[in-house]
C-alpha cells in the first residue's frame, strides 16, 4: 500500500480514516524510526532529576541508550551510553551519583564532562593517540525549555522553541502553575503495553473513551462528590480539542474533578480549602483572571510529538512512550509537582494522581487492556480502517471529538511521506509542505 | 517468650496469612478489604524504589481504608476491563517472619509469589509484603500491608490489577 493512502483524510465530507496496517507493519515501524524518530526532538528528561554536580540518569530514547549528568560546571549534559573506545556501557545504573566515570571493560574514564581524563597503560598508545579525540559522544543537538530536555539525532533540526509551537504556551500554562519551579518527584511508574505506540498518543487524547473505558473511576469520583460552586463553570466554553502545529495537541477541559493546584474538590477534605484559595489568589494576581482561570480549572492533556505527554488535570504526569515493536511499547510515567508544595499540599497531590493515574490507579489498566484489546483485533482483517472523524465538520471541536488526534495523524502522515508540515487543522485543504 | 511460644505465634500468623491469600485467589474481595483496620493503609511502592514513601515519593498504590472499598468494588464490578474477565492467580506465602511490636502489635514480613494467568499470558509478581498486624480479640487485623515487588519494571503485566 502506497504511504499516501494510508490515511483517508476528506475534509469535505468529514470522513477520516487510518488503514490499521499503520499499527502493525515492521516496515512502516522502521520509516517511522528514520522520518519521525530520528529527524524529530525527543524528551529525555527533567533537569530536576538530576538536582546536584554529579547526578544521573540513564534513559532509552527512541532505542538509543543515553544517560544525562549535571557536570561540576552545573550544565546539564547528555551522553550517548556507549564507550567510545569499545563500546561497552558507561552508565550501569538507572540513577546515581558520579564523580567521575569509568567503564568497567578496559577503565577508561571520563570527567562528568565527558572528557577522557584516564587510559590504563596510556603509553602503550602511539604519539598520535589524542584523547581529546576519545571523550563520550553527545546526541547532535541537545535543548531546553522550561526545565524540560529533548534531544534530536537530526544536526538540522530547527529549534526547540519553534518545533514546539503552539505547544509551548500549554507547556507554560503548566510550569507557571508552581511559585518555585516544578520539580519530578522520585519514583517512576514503569510499565509496557502490547499495542502500537500510536494507540497510547491517541488514547491519551481521546475524550470519547472516557464514560465507558473509565466507568468505575468516574463513578467512585462522583460518589465522593462534586463541587460546581464558585466560579459559574456553567458560563465557561466547554473544553476543546486542538491540534497546535508541527503534531502537538491538546485536549483542554474544564475540570469538575478537583485539581490539586488551585481548584478544590471534596476529596482534598475541607482543611484543604484555606490553602487553595491562597494559591488561587496568587495566581490571579500574578497571572489575570483569565489565565488563572486556565490554570486552576482548566486541565490539559497535552501531546508534545510524537511522543510525550504532560497529564496535566488530577495532577501533572510526565508520560513517555517509548516504542519497541509495532505491537510493543515501552511507558514511564513521572509526577511532576510545585518545588514549594510540602506536608498535607504535597499529600493531596500525590493521593490525587493514584486515583486515576499509574498502573496501579483506577483507570490507567483499563487502557492498557483497551490498547491491547484493539491491537490483537488488528489481526482480524488484513484490510480495515480506523474511523477517527467525530466533529470533523464541527466549527469547535470539543474534547470528545477527535479533531486533536487526527491533527496528530496527520503529522504522522506528512512525516511519513517525507513533508515536515502537515495542515492539521480540519476545514483545510490537506497536503503538506516540504 | 519460649520457642514454643514464638512457633506457636508464627503458626497463627501463617494461619492468617494463607487465609488471606485464599480469600485473594477466589476473589473474595470484600471480605479480604473486611481484615484490615479502619485506619489501615496498603502501599506498593514503584519498582524503581523500593523504598519509596507514598508521603513523598510516587507509588503504585496507597490505599486508606476508602478507596481499598473502593478497589474492591472496582474489581468486582464488570467494568474493571483488566480483570475482566477475571484472571486466574495462584499465591505462595512463605519465608515467614514475625516480631512481636513494643506496642504490643506484630511485625510482620513474609516471601510472597502470586502468579497471574489471563488471555494467554502467564506472569508472576514476586516480592515481600510487609505487615503491622493488629490483635483484635482472638483475631489479627491489618493495620498496614506494604506489598514490594522485586520486578525491575511492570513489562510483563502492564498495570498491578489485581491485589498484590
Amino acid at each position: 500500500m502506497d504511504i499516501q493512502d494510508l490515511i483517508i483524510d476528506d475534509r469535505d465530507r468529514g470522513i477520516f480514516r487510518v488503514h490499521r496496517s499503520c499499527m502493525t507493519s515492521f516496515d512502516l515501524f522502521q520509516r517511522e524510526r528514520e522520518l519521525i524518530f530520528n529527524r524529530c526532538w525527543i524528551y529525555l528528561g527533567h533537569e530536576s532529576e538530576v538536582e546536584n554536580p554529579g547526578d544521573y540518569r540513564r534513559r532509552t530514547v527512541a532505542g538509543r541508550p543515553l544517560f544525562f549528568i549535571r557536570s561540576k560546571d552545573g550544565r546539564v549534559r547528555v551522553f550517548l551510553n556507549s564507550c567510545p573506545h569499545r563500546g561497552a556501557m558507561v552508565c550501569r545504573r538507572g540513577a546515581g551519583n558520579a564523580k567521575t566515570l569509568q567503564c568497567f571493560y578496559h577503565a577508561w574514564t571520563f570527567s562528568t564532562s565527558g572528557e577522557l581524563i584516564g587510559v590504563p597503560g596510556r603509553e602503550a598508545y602511539g604519539p598520535r593517540f589524542k584523547r581529546s579525540e576519545h571523550g563520550l559522544k553527545e546526541p547532535p543537538r541537545v535543548e531546553s525549555y522550561r526545565g524540560f530536555y529533548f534531544v534530536s539525532f537530526n544536526p538540522k533540526v530547527e529549534d526547540l522553541v519553534t518545533y514546539l509551537a503552539g505547544a509551548r504556551d500549554y507547556l507554560d500554562l503548566v510550569v507557571d502553575q508552581a511559585e518555585e519551579g516544578m520539580r519530578v518527584i522520585s519514583g517512576s511508574n514503569k510499565y509496557a503495553i502490547s499495542a502500537n505506540w500510536k494507540l497510547l498518543a491517541e488514547n491519551s487524547l481521546d475524550g470519547y473513551h472516557l464514560i465507558p473505558t473509565h466507568r468505575t473511576y468516574v463513578d467512585y469520583m462522583s460518589g465522593l462528590g462534586t463541587d460546581d460552586s464558585g466560579d459559574t463553570l456553567a458560563s465557561r466554553p466547554p473544553g476543546a480539542g486542538r491540534a497546535l502545529g508541527n503534531g502537538h495537541c491538546v485536549s483542554e477541559n474544564i475540570s469538575r474533578n478537583g485539581r490539586p493546584i488551585a481548584r478544590w474538590h471534596p476529596v482534598f477534605g475541607e482543611e484543604a480549602k484555606p490553602r487553595i484559595a491562597r494559591v488561587r489568589r496568587r495566581l490571579v494576581k500574578k497571572y489575570g483572571e483569565e489565565r488563572a482561570y486556565r490554570m486552576a480549572d482548566t486541565s490539559r492533556n497535552l501531546l508534545i510529538y510524537p511522543n510525550l505527554l504532560i497529564m496535566d488535570f488530577v495532577a501533572i504526569s510526565i508520560r513517555y512512550i517509548e516504542p519497541l515493536a509495532p505491537d510493543r511499547m515501552d511507558v514511564t510515567a513521572w509526577h511532576l509537582v510545585p518545588r514549594e508544595e510540602s506536608g498535607a499540599a504535597l499529600a493531596t497531590r500525590l493521593d490525587s494522581y493514584l486515583t486515576f493515574l499509574g498502573p496501579g490507579g483506577f483507570a490507567t489498566p483499563d487502557d492498557v487492556e483497551v490498547l491491547e484489546s484493539c491491537q490483537t483485533g488488528f489481526r482480524a482483517s488484513g484490510n480495515a480502517w480506523s474511523d477517527i472523524s467525530r466533529g470533523m465538520l464541527k466549527a469547535d471541536p470539543g474534547t470528545a471529538d477527535e479533531l486533536q488526534m487526527r491533527g496528530f495523524w496527520r503529522q504522522w502522515h506528512a512525516n511519513m511521506q517525507g513533508l515536515s508540515q502537515a495542515n492539521a487543522q480540519d476545514g483545510q485543504p490537506g497536503g503538506g509542505e516540504r | 517468650m519460649t520457642d514454643n511460644d514464638r512457633f506457636a505465634l508464627r503458626a497463627s500468623v501463617e494461619e492468617f496469612l494463607f487465609r488471606e491469600a485464599a480469600l485473594l485467589d477466589d476473589w473474595r474481595l470484600e471480605e479480604w478489604v473486611d481484615l484490615f483496620a479502619d485506619d489501615a493503609r496498603y502501599v506498593v511502592p514503584s519498582t524503581d524504589l523500593p523504598e519509596g514513601d507514598p508521603t513523598r515519593d510516587l507509588v503504585f498504590i496507597n490505599d486508606d481504608i476508602v478507596r481499598l472499598r473502593a478497589r474492591a468494588a472496582r474489581l468486582n464490578s464488570r467494568y474493571s476491563h483488566r480483570e475482566n474477565p477475571r484472571s486466574r492467580t495462584r499465591r505462595f506465602v512463605s519465608n515467614v517472619r514475625v516480631e512481636e511490636t513494643d506496642d504490643g502489635q506484630l511485625s510482620v514480613s513474609a516471601n510472597v509469589l502470586v502468579y497471574r494467568f489471563r488471555s494467554g499470558e502467564g506472569a508472576p509478581y514476586v516480592g515481600t509484603i510487609d505487615y503491622i498486624l493488629r490483635r483484635d480479640g482472638g483475631d489479627l487485623r491489618i493495620a498496614y500491608r506494604r506489598a514490594v515487588l522485586d520486578l525491575e519494571d511492570l513489562s510483563r503485566h502492564g498495570a498491578v490489577s489485581i491485589i498484590f
